[in-house]
């Protein structure tokens, strides 16, 4: 029976990780603050990294996460060409806060709205806050949680796949 | 037998694997597969102290499985949900195991279908939303077609019809009523090209949802079959400044309530209006919102169902949603389907680095007021003929507060190893209207919370977080204290006590102790939780639930692929 549930996780894992391979950004129209809207799977980055962070103004650790980076994101960005694009998933009730808060706390990332969680549900995400990176239009690694210091695992990614 | 059933699915998914592969190496699309599992396994224990939730069967279960199916332009999916049983707390018309929604979709860069379930949303959704909040066992998925139509840059269109998801009873229970809708939309900067960079941005949209609905348990009164409500909206902005608004009107649409005729099947319009200014620099951010809303309860029935059950529209709380346990969890304030007139105002301001009051790294300090009273009626004597009941006018308020709410946050970085957050909380909140607490008067608390994150190296972080909440009313003073060690990347574990030390019966004032320990790989993440949790009020975007009291094991995995 032992024997049996091992081979299964391994088969599972193996299709799992066949299926990771496979995964492409998926087509889905947001808007931007100024209300322009942007197909997320079209932004490009010249075949640099995306990250695509999913927050949302009354989650803590995204916060964390975001301003935490936001500290050497210039440097992230000089050095590898990376982009960070902050999607919140903020509905009707606190729409209205994501760019006063975006703002204030000076971000310099592209920050798209996802208010009734289309691109939240099409990358499958269960919790806020959930991290992608992306490159040439492939999910190549992802994160859920933050914890102080998930940052400098995220960059070592970054690192990987910015040569 | 084993061995014919290992070697049985051991060809199902080497056989994947090597159509899977293939397709990598002769760019030969065969779709992919992704999907998320989320599942939550609780163990109660009596504990009559605290009146804890005791199912008969012991056990709780929730779990969710999505799987999405996606080739080109194709894509379908489905979610197998399992309540075995239901988690205490959550609605009991969750019941059994088995698919819950499911979809294709086909779409292009201009068009885009879908039939099955989906999810939706028209301007701020006061009009029409559909959508989950898994937490609150909230799911209004319609269950028809959708289409979504660009014709020409800058219009967006959107139409729909279905039924939408009532219960789960080994599968989707839809209820009756059909919900119909359009919305249109024009970006302005987008349609026309010499507006494409403009300082000034417009972006003006309208919708029309209507409902049909059959169900009648009253033979005292005629109810109208099909109901219509329609929206406008404006969206402009200028530089730093922004301004958005949403009006909202319904012809009469009556629903029944017990507990106050003058709210009885009335047969007023309903309308509502939201409205928010703002102003951002970096920096620097100030934003007012104002709201008026009167008797814009909108369900697909016109009979009594669950408090969550059935909406078509969403009405968003005018307030801050709340993070910190206390001042989250035992006064939250949802939005009152009768009507009400609020305003808010929210400042932010980052003291600048390098500055003497703004230290080293800055200082954020964020503000926010809120406040919510009954709009001013005047009653009709009108019962008996019309029924409209009473009769108000935009932003006109009575001096019955529902809510008051008045917090500040100042988060401050000292040095590459401690980060601090302090808070202060004032609430004034109306529990006779609101009804949250179960106290039914008015509360007046106070909460003050240090939060400190010291960060030992790279990796190892400890926070320490202390709430203390004080009040005259309800139950009295809170104590909370938590203590959090995270290890990145992979494990966290947590410690907290929640101490009713001020409450008026001493035998009631206890201790709810929990310990909690997880587990993070990449997107999978393995939890579990062991304590005391006391009653209270779950809340995401101003839809509550109300939690029980419950003791005992919890487990909780979810994960992506």
């Amino acid at each position: 029976m032992k024997k049996l549930l091992v081979l299964f996780i391994m088969a599972v894992l193996t299709v799992g990780s066949s299926f990771a391979q496979n995964k492409k950004l998926p087509a889905v129209k947001l808007k931007t603050l100024s209300g322009k809207s942007i197909d997320i799977s079209q932004i490009k980055n010249n075949g640099k990294p995306i990250i695509i962070s999913f927050w949302a103004t009354w989650c803590k650790p995204c916060k964390v996460e975001l301003n935490t980076i936001a500290e050497d994101y210039d440097d992230w960005v000089d050095d590898t060409g990376v982009q960070l694009i902050a999607v919140s998933i903020d509905d009707a009730r606190s729409t209205g806060r994501v760019e006063p808060y975006v703002n204030a706390q000076g971000w310099d990332y592209q920050v798209l709205l996802d208010p009734n969680g289309d691109l939240k549900r099409a990358m499958n995400v269960n919790n806020v806050p959930h991290t992608f990176l992306v490159k040439n239009g492939a999910i190549v690694w992802d994160h859920n949680n933050y914890s102080p210091g998930d940052e400098k695992e995220l960059y070592k990614e970054v690192l990987k796949f910015a040569k | 037998m084993k061995i014919k059933l290992l070697l049985v699915l051991n060809c199902i998914f080497l056989g994947q694997y090597f159509v899977l592969s293939q397709s990598d190496e002769n760019n030969v699309d065969l779709g992919t597969f992704s999907g998320n599992i989320q599942a939550i396994a609780q163990y109660y224990q009596e504990d009559t102290l605290i009146n804890a939730a005791l199912p008969e069967q012991i056990m709780g279960f929730n779990g969710f499985t999505n799987l999405n199916y996606n080739r080109g332009n194709f894509s379908a999916g489905i979610r197998y949900e399992s309540y075995l049983n239901r988690l205490e707390g959550y609605p009991v018309t969750f019941t059994g195991t088995g698919l819950g929604y499911r979809y294709a979709n086909w779409k292009n860069e201009d068009l885009d279908v879908t039939v099955g379930s989906f999810y939706e949303q028209y301007g701020s959704g006061m009009i029409l939303r559909a959508y989950e909040e898994r937490q609150l066992g909230i799911d209004n998925a319609l269950d028809g077609v959708k289409v979504k139509y660009n014709p020409y840059k800058g219009i967006y269109l959107k139409g729909l019809i279905g039924k939408q998801r009532h219960q789960f009873i080994d599968g989707l229970v839809n209820g009756n009523g059909l919900v119909r809708g359009f919305d249109g939309e024009i970006d302005f900067n987008e349609l026309i090209d010499t507006l494409a960079d403009a300082k000034f941005r417009l972006l003006v949209g309208g919708s029309f949802v209507s409902k049909f609905n059959d169900d009648n348990t009253t033979t005292d009164y005629i109810l109208p079959k099909n109901v219509g409500s329609y929206a406008g909206r404006i969206g402009m902005r200028y530089g730093k400044f922004r301004f958005n608004g949403e009006y909202i009107y319904k012809i009469n649409d009556p629903y029944p309530f017990d507990q106050d005729e003058r709210f009885n099947y009335i047969y007023k319009n309903g309308e509502g209006l939201l409205l928010n200014l703002g102003y951002s620099q970096k920096g620097f951010a100030i934003d007012l919102s104002a709201k008026h809303m009167d008797n814009m309860l909108w369900r697909s029935t016109n009979v009594s169902v669950g408090p969550t059950d059935l909406m078509i529209g969403f009405l968003p709380a005018q307030c801050k949603q709340h993070t910190y346990n206390l001042a989250a969890t035992l006064y939250p304030y949802a939005t009152n389907f009768f009507g009400e007139i609020s305003y808010q105002i929210d400042v932010l301001y980052k003291i600048p680095k390098k500055t003497i009051l703004g230290g080293k790294y800055g200082t954020s300090i964020s503000m926010n007021f809120a406040t919510a009273y009954v709009p001013e009626r005047n009653f009709i004597d009108d019962m008996n003929t019309s029924r409209n009941s009473y009769q108000t006018s935009l932003f006109s308020m009575s001096d019955s507060v529902l809510l008051q709410d008045f917090n500040i946050e100042i988060k401050r970085k000292i040095n590459k190893k401690l980060k601090f957050n302090i808070n202060y909380f004032n609430f004034v909140f109306n529990d006779d209207a609101v009804k949250v607490a179960e106290y039914y008067k008015m509360i007046y608390a106070q909460i003050a919370v240090i939060d400190l994150t010291y960060k030992i190296n790279d990796h190892h972080s400890l926070r320490f977080e202390t709430q203390a909440l004080w009040t005259e009313q309800h139950k009295g003073n809170w104590l909370f204290g938590q203590i959090e060690y995270t290890f990145s990347p992979h494990w966290y574990v947590a410690v907290l006590d929640q101490y009713n030390y001020g409450n008026a019966i001493p035998e009631q004032r206890l201790h709810y102790a929990l310990i909690s320990a997880g587990y993070i790989n990449g997107p999978h993440r393995f939890s579990m939780q062991y304590g005391r949790q006391r009653a209270g009020v779950f809340c995401v975007g101003g839809v509550c639930r109300a939690v029980p009291a419950s003791n005992g094991l919890t487990f909780t995995l979810t994960s992506s692929f």
